[in-house]
């Protein structure tokens, strides 16, 4: 098995001071050089924060695993300087297709017209994402990626947390500032600390498959309910990188995974969904289970935990890892101005209260798609068929069948860090939205916003008719804020201002801009506050309420 | 006034983001009426929400036509 991709082997290493006579003090160590642990890492050092990332393994991912990654996790891995490898090597696809027993039900696209630069979902093997993030590491002289570093303790302390790890060369122990924990669904750490993470294990087992072949399926999400060669069971297609194939077949709580797994099993059920002779091979076999569950609070005084370890939720609507990579995105700018002292520690307690109201948000979504597809009782699969029976022909019933609500980001709408409108907008870029992208030129150069905004606060102000008072000042503040014109197509930015052309015009509609209309972004493209008018003073307090300076 | 088919579920004063959530909204709260029940208990609620529904609509064109989209290829 394994025949597509070759698993590097890391070198381990000890971070630099460890393992001597003195016990090493570091800024930030990262548990877990998965792609969450990873993404953290990137962020960090960017903003300039050498990292230690301690990694119990030797390589990346083994099996497919995580397999697709959405337009908002795409944009952030942009931010990160990961993006391109990722799209470029993965498949983009936006149009998913269910079928009922024979016959197809329900269509969707997810990005249906949209002027944006990345896709709705790509599927990549998570083995490679991985490898690019590593690429990426090694261009920053402040991060040591250290494998085969396993954490065996961990002891938080007001002022810092004392970790104890174990290598092949034995073990020693390492203080750091901030710890951030993105060590898996199974979290060695969470145990250590006896913190709960609650919810409830779906009674359903799952057989996943990477199988090379040549077909000429197109790079769509094909899902099945009770099809003929798998009768009274769901079935997953996905196509992904070098004519690799990513199948799921449900099984049904009864199934024995391990013998499930064998090749002797597997390969039947592959031929009989296939339905020729086509040759194909087995790369990667297994059988899982799922939980729903999260963790009450995801900051624990000077640790935080980011990804499965903190929330899993059902594979359905690909939830896991993309809102595992959102979880940093929010994180790192926060506690960046923590380490600087430009914001207070209570700005921290926010990354816990907006990721677990995304978090929230994704277990519902995904128990909600979970029992659509696996109905509990009788009754429940008599709706659920009834409801595929209906969708054939009308709308409604269509628009009910739920074979996975695909990963979109959630909107702040009740964080404590937004600014509440005081004038009227219309459209979802709201306090707390995540930023829709648009096409955008700058300098003469074709180009596209979110590749523009982020890491730190931008006011962007459309179609500026006059001087905007008090923006120089605005730039020198301790959290400073550029001031961007956003013009439309052929219009000129006032002199002195930088400016992005909204050539589309999808800036304005997407964000309901008028002249002078200004939106106020936070570091993770998140909009914060918006008016109809510039006024330095409001932006001012709204950069100060969104770092909880207020 | 004809059957409606297209996708129609709201909550009065609720803001949805995406297109999908109002349904699913539906389909759980639908599911969790049956949360616990035996089958005959289910079957029993079904028919008492039949004549509730049906009551609210009043309109018999209405009625007829749902009574004969149900019944298709069953």
């Amino acid at each position: 098995m394994l025949k597509t991709y070759a698993y590097p082997k890391y070198q381990f290493r000890l971070p630099t001071g460890a393992g001597g006579d003195t016990v090493p003090r570091y800024p930030v160590v990262v548990v877990g050089a998965g792609p969450v642990g990873m993404a953290a890492a990137i962020d960090l050092a960017q903003q300039g924060v050498p990292v230690v990332i301690l990694d119990d393994d030797d390589t990346v991912s083994v099996g497919s695993r995580g397999v697709c990654y959405a337009k908002r996790a795409l944009e952030v891995l942009d931010r990160l300087g990961v993006g391109d490898p990722v799209v470029d090597k993965g498949v983009s696809w936006n149009v998913g297709r269910t079928f009922f027993r024979e016959e197809e039900v329900y269509n969707f696209n997810l990005k249906p017209n949209a002027d944006q630069k990345r896709p709705g979902m790509i599927n990549l093997q998570q083995y490679y994402l991985e490898e690019y993030e590593i690429n990426r590491l090694a261009q920053f002289d402040s991060v040591e990626l250290c494998w085969k570093n396993k954490v065996v303790g961990v002891e938080p302390q007001d002022d810092k947390v004392t970790v104890k790890v174990q290598t092949p060369d034995g073990f020693y122990t390492l203080e750091t500032d901030w710890l951030i924990v993105a060590d898996g669904a199974r979290s060695p750490i969470r145990s250590m600390l006896n913190l709960d993470i609650d919810g409830k294990i779906f009674m359903d087992r799952f057989l996943i498959a990477d199988v090379v072949m040549e077909a000429e399926f197109p790079p769509e999400r094909w899902f099945w309910f009770d099809p003929p060669f798998h009768p009274g069971q769901s079935v997953l297609l996905h196509r992904q990188s070098d004519n690799c194939w990513r199948i799921d077949f449900q099984l049904g709580w009864q199934a024995d995974p391990e013998e499930e797994k064998k090749p002797e099993k597997v390969i039947p059920r592959i031929k009989a969904m296939l339905g020729d002779d086509r040759p194909f091979e087995l790369e990667w076999v297994s059988v899982y289970t799922f939980q729903c569950r999260r963790m009450t609070d995801f900051r624990h005084g000077r640790v935080f935990f980011a990804g499965d370890c903190a929330h899993q939720v059902s594979p359905f609507g690909a939830r896991g890892a993309n809102s595992g990579i959102q979880d940093t995105d929010n994180l790192v700018w926060k506690l960046k101005l923590v380490m600087d002292g430009k914001a207070p520690p209570s700005l921290l307690d926010t990354y816990s209260r907006e990721r677990t109201w995304g978090a929230d948000e994704n277990l519902m979504n995904s128990t909600r798609s979970t029992d659509f597809i696996t109905p509990k009782s009788k009754t429940s699969l008599t709706f659920r068929n009834a409801t595929l029976g209906l969708a054939r022909k009308h709308p409604f019933a269509r628009a009910l069948v739920n074979s996975g609500r695909l990963s979109v980001p959630c909107f702040y709408t009740d964080s404590r860090l937004n600014t509440a409108d005081t004038d009227a907008f219309g459209g979802d870029m709201v306090p707390g939205a995540a930023m829709d992208d648009a096409s955008i030129r700058v300098n003469g150069e074709d180009g596209w916003l979110l590749d523009h905004v982020g890491n730190q606060f931008i006011a962007l102000v459309y179609a500026p008719q006059a001087a905007l008072a008090g923006a120089d000042a605005l730039l020198s503040d301790p959290i400073g804020v550029t001031t961007i014109a956003v013009v439309p197509a052929g219009g000129k930015a006032l002199p002195g201002m930088m400016a992005f052309e909204d050539v589309n015009g999808t800036f304005a509609k997407a964000y309901d801009a008028t002249p002078g209309s200004v939106h106020l972004l936070r570091p993770d493209q998140h909009v914060t506050a918006r008016w109809r008018t510039f006024d330095a003073a409001a932006i001012r307090a709204a950069v100060a309420r969104a770092t909880c300076n207020s | 006034m004809s059957l409606i088919t297209t996708a129609n579920f709201y909550q009065t004063g609720k803001r949805y983001f995406r297109d999908f959530s109002p349904n699913d909204d539906f389909y759980e709260m639908l599911i969790e009426t049956h949360r616990d029940l035996t089958d005959e208990q289910s079957a029993l609620v079904n028919a008492k929400l039949i004549l509730l529904l049906a009551n609210h609509i009043g309109d018999m064109d209405v009625l007829a036509e749902a009574m004969k989209a149900a019944r298709e290829d069953v």
